[in-house]
């Protein structure tokens, strides 16, 4: 059946290929008009932003200047061949902090926020109760399809002076006065950590439930007649299925190293909490919306850009070479 | 022996069931308390001492919710955005999805290699919002329907899932003397129905989540969606003063009424915590398929 199919569209293949280009175009004349219409938006919207980067590499844009005009193309370039931005990012005194609170809050979250999920989906395995189990899950969801915004709005209510955070920390006896968490740089790290976890850990889940259930049971049977305990069928069998799940899923998360969340940092980020809260998209935001730098804001965009394809092609070659699963 | 090997194998079930009940009560509890404060008397919840059920129970927060212009409006806005936005970002997709399942297609495989590299490079944020600038985007209620017309991911699932349907149907509408469009319109559509519904869920509650668009792009009051303006009086909240200016339409007596903020976040809410016990299925089943096909 299959093997008939594909002989046909390559019959097909083998006439059309015959026929001039017009008589094809007019054949395919529909198909064309809406293939084309994905292309034209993805000019429009994905290269035309591609060839705006060019803003990285003059002097000082001016957002009055049209991008598509001679003006644009004549205005002055940066020096250094156009890399001075860069390089000047690089000089620049917020340079090391921003880069620690990058990849401080991602690096914490690789380690904290990415297994637990994997955890989370083996105990749910566990459960025989299936009715249980079921409820456990949708109950589990249902942070993700909050905002960023409801939680921070739940979070500074939480974490404000007179919030129920502080209430309880008064009550124990652990504080004296409440404290306005969001305002102090040194709570920020585990704040964007625990929120992030609440907010994903079921639904980042799903992906390794769905791989765990795709595992043939009769390895587990097999293993129970072998007498393999519950902990050890999860080492033997349920691990090494789900490893290319994992491998793929860490993949991903590498390559956005440097990414850091910029619904929930720019939720919770403000001018207090700065210090530890400056991630590179804030500091981008910041320099172009607040400080009208673009050409130096479009330059740190860049150089987030190509650092993060670094990253998720080292990833996915280390990946290739240790365990034989790839992205791409 | 065999016996004590039973009862610790239920001790560790037990111990299974406190955590997960605990990770339940730890992911609903925040949804729950916000709704009892909301509807608590707003000067009483000051006096702190609520964990459980409203002390004072008042609806006057609602009221002030539902008589104030600016939070109406944006309702209304995010309604249109989430509506239009979904509608035309699922035909859209899927019509390019059509078009690209045809591998015969002149071009097939440069337009694929143009899709692909989407997925891993972009222009970014501030080129982004130079371009819609110039192309007139900024200010403008499109910015919240076009930039997310298409989605080349998306594309993907739908392409993956036309080939799947059986060649003949296609066939024999062509035999009668259907044209493509039409075999798009009158046979895919309907066969993929729970494809789309799928997409359609991703991205509707993408749409009504969205607050960065109307931060970004909008600075007209009137055209902001109400997670944009939750978002100002949220932010404006957690920075205690140290915020710059509020951007008009909002007042400042809002942003001191706690209670106001919490109604605004419940209404707010309230539409995806309904539907989504009865749709989480179709959440979860589409998240299966992107990450089978992905």
């Amino acid at each position: 059946m299959k093997n008939n199919k594909l002989g046909k569209t390559n019959e097909n293949h083998v006439t059309l290929a015959k026929k001039s280009f017009w008589i094809r175009l007019r054949e395919e004349k529909y198909l064309q008009i809406m293939a084309l219409c994905g292309i034209v938006w993805m000019l429009i919207f994905n290269y035309a932003p591609m060839y705006g980067l060019l803003i990285a590499f003059k002097k000082n844009y001016m957002i009055t200047t049209p991008l598509f005009s001679a003006k644009f193309w004549k205005s002055a370039w940066a020096s250094s061949f156009g890399f001075q931005h860069i390089l000047n990012f690089f000089k620049d005194e917020e340079f090391t902090n921003i880069m620690t609170n990058t990849l401080g809050i991602s690096l914490l979250k690789l380690c904290i926020n990415f297994p637990l999920p994997i955890l989370f989906a083996l105990l749910l395995n566990e459960i025989k109760n299936a009715r249980f189990k079921k409820t456990v899950q949708v109950i589990s969801y249902l942070p993700h399809f909050l905002s960023w915004v409801v939680l921070g709005g739940i979070l500074t209510t939480w974490l404000g002076e007179g919030g129920l955070f502080n209430e309880i920390l008064i009550k124990l006896g652990f504080a004296e006065t409440g404290k306005a968490y969001l305002a102090y740089p040194e709570y920020f790290w585990p704040i964007v950590i625990i929120s992030d976890l609440w907010k994903e850990l079921g639904w980042s889940a799903i992906i390794y439930l769905a791989a765990i259930s795709g595992i043939d049971p009769q390895l587990y049977e097999a293993a129970k007649v072998d007498g393999a305990s519950r902990a050890r069928q999860i080492f033997s069998i349920t691990l090494p299925s789900i490893a290319p799940t994992i491998t793929i899923m860490f993949i991903l998360a590498v390559g956005g190293l440097l990414n850091s969340n910029f619904d929930q940092t720019f939720v919770l980020w403000n001018p207090l909490n700065a210090p530890r809260s400056n991630v590179i998209d804030i500091y981008t935001y910041n320099t172009a919306m607040r400080s009208m730098r673009y050409s130096y804001a479009s330059a740190i965009g860049l150089f987030k850009s190509v650092v993060a394809f670094i990253l998720l092609f080292i990833a996915n070659q280390v990946t290739k070479k240790l365990n034989d699963t790839s992205l791409f | 022996m065999n016996r004590s090997k039973l009862n610790r194998a239920t001790f560790g079930d037990r111990l299974l069931t406190i955590l997960m009940v605990l990770l339940c009560f730890i992911s609903l509890y925040p949804v729950w308390y916000t709704i009892i404060i909301s509807f608590n008397d707003s000067t009483d919840s000051l006096r702190g001492g609520i964990y459980w059920f409203p002390r004072e129970f008042s609806l006057e927060s609602y009221k002030t919710v539902f008589q104030d212009t600016a939070i109406i409006n944006g309702f209304i806005i995010t309604i249109l955005r989430t509506v239009l936005g979904t509608i035309t970002s699922v035909f859209f997709t899927a019509m390019v999805g059509y078009a690209f399942s045809k591998k015969h297609i002149m071009g097939n495989k440069v337009y694929m290699i143009l899709g692909t590299i989407t997925m891993f490079f972009g222009g970014g944020l501030i080129p982004t919002f130079i371009l819609y600038k110039n192309i007139g985007l900024y200010n403008n209620f499109l910015v919240y329907i076009l930039p997310s017309l298409f989605n080349f991911y998306n594309m993907i699932i739908f392409m993956s899932f036309f080939r799947s349907i059986p060649a003949g149907l296609e066939e024999s509408a062509r035999l009668d003397g259907a044209n493509d469009w039409t075999i798009f319109c009158r046979i895919i559509i309907p066969l993929s129905m729970p494809v789309i519904a799928t997409i359609a869920l991703f991205n509707g509650v993408g749409h009504w989540n969205d607050y960065f668009t109307g931060v970004m792009y909008i600075n007209d009051a009137a055209l902001q969606p109400i997670q944009t303006f939750l978002y100002r009086i949220v932010a404006s909240a957690s920075a205690s003063k140290a915020v710059v200016s509020l951007p008009a339409g909002i007042s400042a007596q809002q942003v001191s009424s706690q209670s106001v903020r919490l109604a605004t976040m419940v209404v707010t809410t309230l539409p995806i915590v309904c539907v989504y016990p009865f749709l989480q299925k179709y959440f979860v089943k589409g998240m299966m398929i992107g990450s089978i096909k992905g």
